[in-house]
């Protein structure tokens, strides 16, 4: 690049970031220090890519299974990993900037500007959700393309059950950032919840074949709810009304929490 | 030194800062019980005092961070709580043990925090007046502890703030970065800007404010200018020579106003009071010897600060919530 072009491009730039707003700025900033974790970028990006490949690519996942409706068991395996995704975005990635923002004083110091802290927050829910929703859209993609897993019957009524699970999980995640005293024991909290919410969520043992006490566990579980009005909703009907209302529990119950406990220092 | 006769009568200049009666506890601790202080426009205005003596939290309340439990404070006219809005676009901040995300490269924090005011200050001169042109690209993690405090200061000034509060700017840094810091801070007051500097580092407070308050235990016991601070504080003399011929005790301690006289090696140690310097060097000369390398300690701020503050020891090891 000539040093002409190079002032040029260093000119519009500061001329663009004097017009964006202080949440627009953070958000951009969010989004580059994202892209810069490599470990949020392997498990909330690549992996369930690479699992939904993975588990593509053996035969017996495109067996039908009377458990699943009809459907194949890598097509019940889609929205197992949507909230996967979801969670390690929500319930790690997220939980552990924000408690080590508060750690290292970041928050508190943007007390002291006109941005104010609640804007990183609204910036860093941003970021994770415009993550989960490339995602949700790259999963549904590639299972369609390379495996030919069908899109929901019901998409609208799916994109409210995706949108109810990811303000669950958000919530849940601002929750664990509000409680937890650093970003190490926020990443701590979060895989500790990480690993039995996805066995609720039928990764490890399908849902169908859980004994009836797990069953009854895994509704009450926002992922166990979530899975089952995604499973609903591919087959082309509303999800049972008491699975909604646990999404929408988790996400008032523990964003008003949240709300209350969280402290910028 | 600037403002030098001023110290009592702050009402011939724009008081910028007005604090009155400031009261903070924290559960059971007082941690301020009651500080009083005015800033002018334009000085640099230095809050002293030993650890815990609650500095950091009266600039905390001063900066709008913290609820008082009493008292009044006005910045600008504004009360840092009710406006504190307006206060983030005229006091910039550079706080305690405050970091920035690990990954984030120096201009990317600078045009960040630009973009969160009215009227932000150019960046890039900022990065260039701080020594950091070349660092600009660099993460955080991967700056020195001399850069990062750099930068705290740039981003504490780029919002062209008319106050900049900086809490323990120095410490943690190695001497030459301490000095090229105070040389910045020089200049920055020069562009117009008042400096609140905390610090618990009397070198610090003696080169380069106007005036100190000094606080302690949650009061302010004085404030005044560092040069008067200092001769308040009447201490004694300490005279240190390599006299040219042997000179016996006797002979000094018959010297008017002489209290004592130690010898390490070949080195005459003589303590006094009064002048006692004078006195010393006639007696020497009437017995015809030299005093080579002589050097003359007097009482400095240090002193001032431990003699008002009555805090024998160390003033850095002094702890918190020692009431």
């Amino acid at each position: 690049m000539s040093v002409a072009t190079e002032t040029h491009a260093r000119r519009r730039s500061a001329w663009r970031s004097t017009r964006r707003s202080a949440l627009a700025q953070l958000t951009i900033t969010e989004f580059r220090l994202f892209t810069r974790e490599p470990l949020v970028l392997f498990w909330g990006i690549i992996f369930p890519l690479l699992l939904l490949v993975i588990l593509g690519l053996i035969p017996a996942f495109k067996d039908t299974h009377a458990g699943y409706g009809g459907l194949t068991v890598l097509d019940a395996y889609v929205p197992i990993l949507i909230v996967m995704m979801l969670a390690l975005l929500s319930l790690v990635a997220m939980p552990t900037v924000l408690a080590g923002y508060r750690e290292q004083g970041i928050l508190r110091r943007l007390q002291t500007t006109p941005a104010g802290a609640a804007r990183v927050l609204g910036a860093q829910l941003l970021v994770n959700f415009g993550s989960a929703v490339v995602m949700v859209a790259a999963i549904l993609l590639v299972g369609r393309l390379a495996f030919g897993v069908p899109f929901p019957l019901a998409p609208g009524v799916w994109l409210v059950i995706a949108l109810l699970a990811t303000a669950g999980l958000l919530s849940l995640g601002l929750f664990i950032a509000a409680v937890a005293p650093s970003g190490r024991a926020a990443s701590a909290i979060g895989a500790i919840l990480f690993y039995p919410l996805m066995f609720f969520s039928g990764l490890w043992l399908p849902i169908p074949s859980m004994p009836a006490v797990l069953q009854h566990i895994s509704h009450a579980t926002p992922l166990g709810a979530a899975w089952e009005s995604f499973q609903n909703a591919a087959l082309g009907h509303w999800p049972p009304a008491l699975a909604l209302l646990t999404m929408a529990g988790y996400a008032v119950v523990f964003g008003l929490a949240a709300a209350r406990l969280f402290r910028w220092e | 030194m600037r403002g030098a006769a001023s110290g009592g009568d702050p009402e011939r200049m724009t008081a910028i800062i007005e604090v009155r009666g400031l009261r903070k506890e924290y559960g059971d601790t007082i941690a301020v019980d009651d500080v009083s202080f005015t800033v002018q426009e334009g000085e640099i205005f230095g809050i002293l005092g030993p650890n815990g003596a609650g500095k950091t939290t009266t600039v905390e309340c001063v900066e709008g961070l913290r609820k008082p439990d009493g008292g009044e404070i006005s910045v600008l006219g504004l009360d840092p709580l009710r406006d504190h809005a307006e206060l983030t676009q005229l006091l910039g901040a550079q706080l305690q043990e405050s970091q920035l995300p690990p990954k984030l490269r120096v201009a990317e924090a600078l045009d960040l925090y630009s973009s969160f005011y009215r009227a932000p200050a150019d960046w890039r001169s900022l990065l260039e007046v701080l020594g950091l042109r070349d660092k600009s690209e660099t993460m955080y993690k991967k700056l020195s502890g001399g850069q990062k405090q750099r930068l705290s200061i740039a981003l504490a000034l780029v919002g062209s703030p008319r106050i900049a509060v900086l809490d323990e700017l120095t410490t943690g840094l190695d001497p030459q970065a301490r000095r090229d810091t105070w040389e910045l801070i020089e200049g920055i007051r020069d562009r117009g800007v008042t400096i609140v500097l905390v610090s618990h580092f009397m070198e610090e407070a003696e080169r380069l404010c106007d005036r100190v308050a000094l606080i302690d235990k949650g009061r302010v016991v004085v404030v005044d200018t560092p040069a008067a601070l200092a001769e308040r504080v009447e201490t004694e003399q300490r005279i240190q020579f390599r006299p040219s011929a042997p000179v016996s005790d006797a002979l000094l301690t018959g010297v008017p106003g002489v209290t004592n006289v130690i010898r390490r090696g070949d080195v005459v140690v003589v303590t006094g009071t009064g002048d006692v310097l004078n006195a010393v060097i006639s007696m020497l000369a009437r017995q015809q010897i030299v005093a080579r390398q002589l050097r003359v300690d007097q009482a400095n701020l240090e002193d001032a600060f431990l003699e008002l503050t009555g805090t024998h020891d160390d003033p850095a090891s002094t702890t918190a919530g020692k009431e």
